[in-house]
C-alpha cells in the first residue's frame, strides 16, 4: 500500500537522511519506527504525509506518487496542532470544514466526499474518544490527554486509511498514554487502519508495531525491521516476551549506535 | 479592568483638578465644573465637531486595517512577498509619517481625503509589522497539522493565518485608537471649519473660551475612551478563548 522507492532525502547541502531507501508497508500493517532525536524519524513521517518531498525516488501510496499531502492520510502530532481559538468540538470539524470549503476536487478532497452537514459526525467522534462533555472547552482548559484525543478524533472523523503519528503520547503521564495506546490499537483494528507510530519510546514501539522499524545513525540506506506479532494485545505488556522484544529493540538500536560511533572513529 | 475602579480613578484625577485650579485662580485653568456648564452649554456645537472627528478617525481606522491586516499577512505566509517588502518597510517606519500632511495636502487639497489618508499612513504601519510577525511566528505543528487535513493556501488563510491574527489585530486597532485621535487633532486644526481640533484651536486662539476649550479636550479624550471600550467590547465577543479560564 505504502512504498519507498530508491528514496533519498537531504536537508539543504547536509548529508542524506535517507540514501535510496526502500521500504514497502501492507495495507492495514501496524508500524512502529524508534530512533534516538536527529535520526530520521520525523522527516520520514513528514516524507509519507507530502510534507516533504524526496530529493529523488518516489514515495507511492495506492497507486499514487505522492508530492503534497494525500486527503486520506490522517497525520497527529505531538504538539496536537489544535487552533487554541477554537473549541474542541470546532478543532474536529476543521476537516471537514476544510473539505466543504474546497468541495471534493481530488487534490485537497477525496472526490467521493459528499459536501454536507458536519454535526453528527463530529458529535459521533467526539463520543467515540470520550471527550463529548469537552466539546465547548478550549484545548488551553483540556488536559493533555484530552487535546491529544480531540487531535486523533480530528483525523479520524475525516475516515483516513493511513494514520501517521508523530510521537503523539511523549507529554502524557504514564496512565494517560497506556489508555491512548490501547484505543490507538483499538481504533486501527476497527477502521482497518495502516498505521504508521514514530517514537523514541520502547515501550509505544513494542506495544504498537507489529513491525517495528529501527533507525540507527543516517543515512539509512535500507531497513531494518524487527518482527513483533504480539504487539497490540492488553496483555503483552505485563509479559516477559513484551520486555525481551524491548531489550531487543534497544540492542538493535545500541548496535546501531556503535556502528556510527566506529565509522565517525 | 473593574468598573468600581474606573469610577475612583476619575473621581480622585477631578478632585486633584478642581484642587489646582482653585489653588492657581487663572482663567486658563478653569475648575471641572466650569468646564463641565461649557460642555453643557455648547454640547449642540461640540456634538457637531464631535460627529465629523468620530467620522475620520473610524474611516482610518477601517481602511488602515482593511489595507494591512491582509498585507502583514501576506508578508507572513509568502516568503517572497516579505523578501521584497521588507526593506521597504524597514527604511520607512521610522519616518514621521505626519510630517506629509502638508505634502498630501498640496496633491489633495483641504479635503476630507487628506486627513483620512494622512492617519492611515500612519496607523498602516502600525497595524502592518505587528500582524506580519505574528503570522511568520506560528507554530510549525500547527501549520502541518492543518495542511495534513487537507488545508492548500486558501484554506490556511481562511482557518489558521486571519483567526490567529485577530487578537494582534485588535492590540493594533487600541493602539491605533490613540495615535489616530493625537494626529486627529493636528490635521483639524488647518483647512477645516469642522472637527473637534478646529473647535479647540478656534476657542483656545481666537475665541479665548477657556473653559468651552477644554470642553473640546474633554471630548476628544471621550471620543478616545469609547473607541477604546468598543474594541475592549469586540476582543470579548470575538476572541472568547482569551478570556477562558
Amino acid at each position: 500500500m505504502i512504498e519507498f522507492r530508491e528514496v533519498t532525502f537531504a536537508y539543504a547541502s547536509a548529508q542524506p537522511v535517507f540514501d535510496r531507501f526502500n521500504w514497502s508497508i501492507g495495507r492495514g500493517e501496524a508500524w512502529a519506527v524508534i530512533g534516538g532525536s536527529g535520526n530520521g524519524k520525523t522527516t520520514l513521517l513528514m516524507l509519507l504525509a507530502g510534507l516533504r518531498v524526496p530529493t529523488s525516488g518516489e514515495i507511492v501510496v495506492e497507486d499514487q506518487v505522492i508530492d503534497r499531502p494525500r486527503p486520506r492520510t490522517g497525520l497527529v502530532l505531538q504538539e496536537y496542532g489544535l487552533l487554541p481559538w477554537a473549541t474542541i468540538k470546532q478543532n474536529v470539524a476543521l476537516g471537514l470544514r476544510v473539505r466543504n470549503f474546497y468541495g471534493p476536487d481530488g487534490r485537497h478532497t477525496p472526490v467521493e466526499h459528499v459536501v454536507g452537514p458536519i454535526e453528527a459526525l463530529v458529535e459521533k467522534w467526539l463520543k467515540r474518544l470520550g471527550i463529548e462533555a469537552m466539546r465547548d472547552r478550549f484545548p488551553a482548559q483540556c488536559s493533555g490527554g484530552q487535546r491529544q484525543r480531540a487531535a486523533i478524533a480530528r483525523t479520524l472523523v475525516l475516515e483516513p486509511d493511513v494514520l501517521l503519528m508523530d510521537e503523539p503520547f511523549a507529554a502524557l503521564d504514564a496512565p494517560t498514554r497506556e489508555d491512548l495506546q490501547n484505543l490507538t490499537v483499538e481504533l486501527q483494528r476497527e477502521q482497518n487502519l495502516t498505521l504508521v507510530f514514530v517514537t523514541h519510546n520502547l515501550e509505544d514501539a513494542v506495544f504498537l508495531g507489529r513491525k517495528i522499524l529501527v533507525l540507527g545513525q543516517p543515512p539509512h540506506t535500507a531497513p531494518v525491521v524487527i518482527e513483533n506479532p504480539q504487539a497490540g494485545a492488553l496483555a503483552y505488556r505485563s509479559e516477559s516476551a513484551f520486555f525481551e522484544m524491548c531489550a531487543r529493540v534497544r540492542e538493535s538500536l545500541t548496535h546501531y549506535a556503535l556502528i556510527a560511533a566506529a565509522a565517525h572513529a | 479592568m473593574r468598573k468600581r475602579d474606573l469610577i475612583i480613578t476619575t473621581l480622585v484625577v477631578l478632585l486633584i483638578w478642581q484642587a489646582l485650579a482653585m489653588l492657581l485662580q487663572r482663567d486658563i485653568l478653569p475648575t471641572p465644573i466650569a468646564v463641565a456648564q461649557a460642555f453643557v452649554a455648547n454640547l449642540g456645537e461640540i456634538a457637531k465637531h464631535s460627529v465629523a472627528s468620530g467620522f475620520r478617525v473610524i474611516a482610518s481606522i477601517v481602511i488602515a486595517v482593511f489595507l494591512a491586516v491582509p498585507a502583514g499577512l501576506g508578508m507572513g505566509q509568502i516568503p517572497a512577498l516579505n523578501r521584497i517588502f521588507s526593506p521597504l518597510v524597514y527604511i520607512t517606519y521610522p519616518i514621521p509619517k505626519i510630517v506629509f500632511f502638508p505634502i498630501i495636502l498640496l496633491f489633495l487639497g483641504p479635503t476630507e481625503a487628506a486627513k483620512i489618508l494622512t492617519i492611515v499612513l500612519i496607523l498602516f504601519f502600525q497595524i502592518l509589522v505587528p500582524v506580519r510577525d505574528e503570522a511568520l511566528n506560528l507554530r510549525p505543528e500547527l501549520l502541518n497539522s492543518v495542511k495534513s487535513l487537507g488545508a492548500g493556501r486558501r484554506a490556511l488563510f481562511r482557518f489558521v493565518y486571519l483567526p490567529s491574527s485577530l487578537p494582534i489585530v485588535l492590540t493594533t486597532v487600541r493602539l491605533s485608537v490613540g495615535t489616530a485621535v493625537a494626529v486627529l487633532y493636528f490635521t483639524e486644526v488647518t483647512a477645516t471649519y469642522l472637527g473637534l481640533g478646529y473647535y479647540i484651536f478656534l476657542m483656545s486662539g481666537t475665541v479665548f473660551d477657556y473653559a468651552a476649550t477644554y470642553a473640546g479636550a474633554i471630548a476628544m479624550g471621550l471620543l478616545g475612551l469609547v473607541l477604546y471600550f468598543f474594541v475592549d467590547w469586540l476582543e470579548k465577543r470575538l476572541c472568547p478563548w482569551k478570556f477562558a479560564v
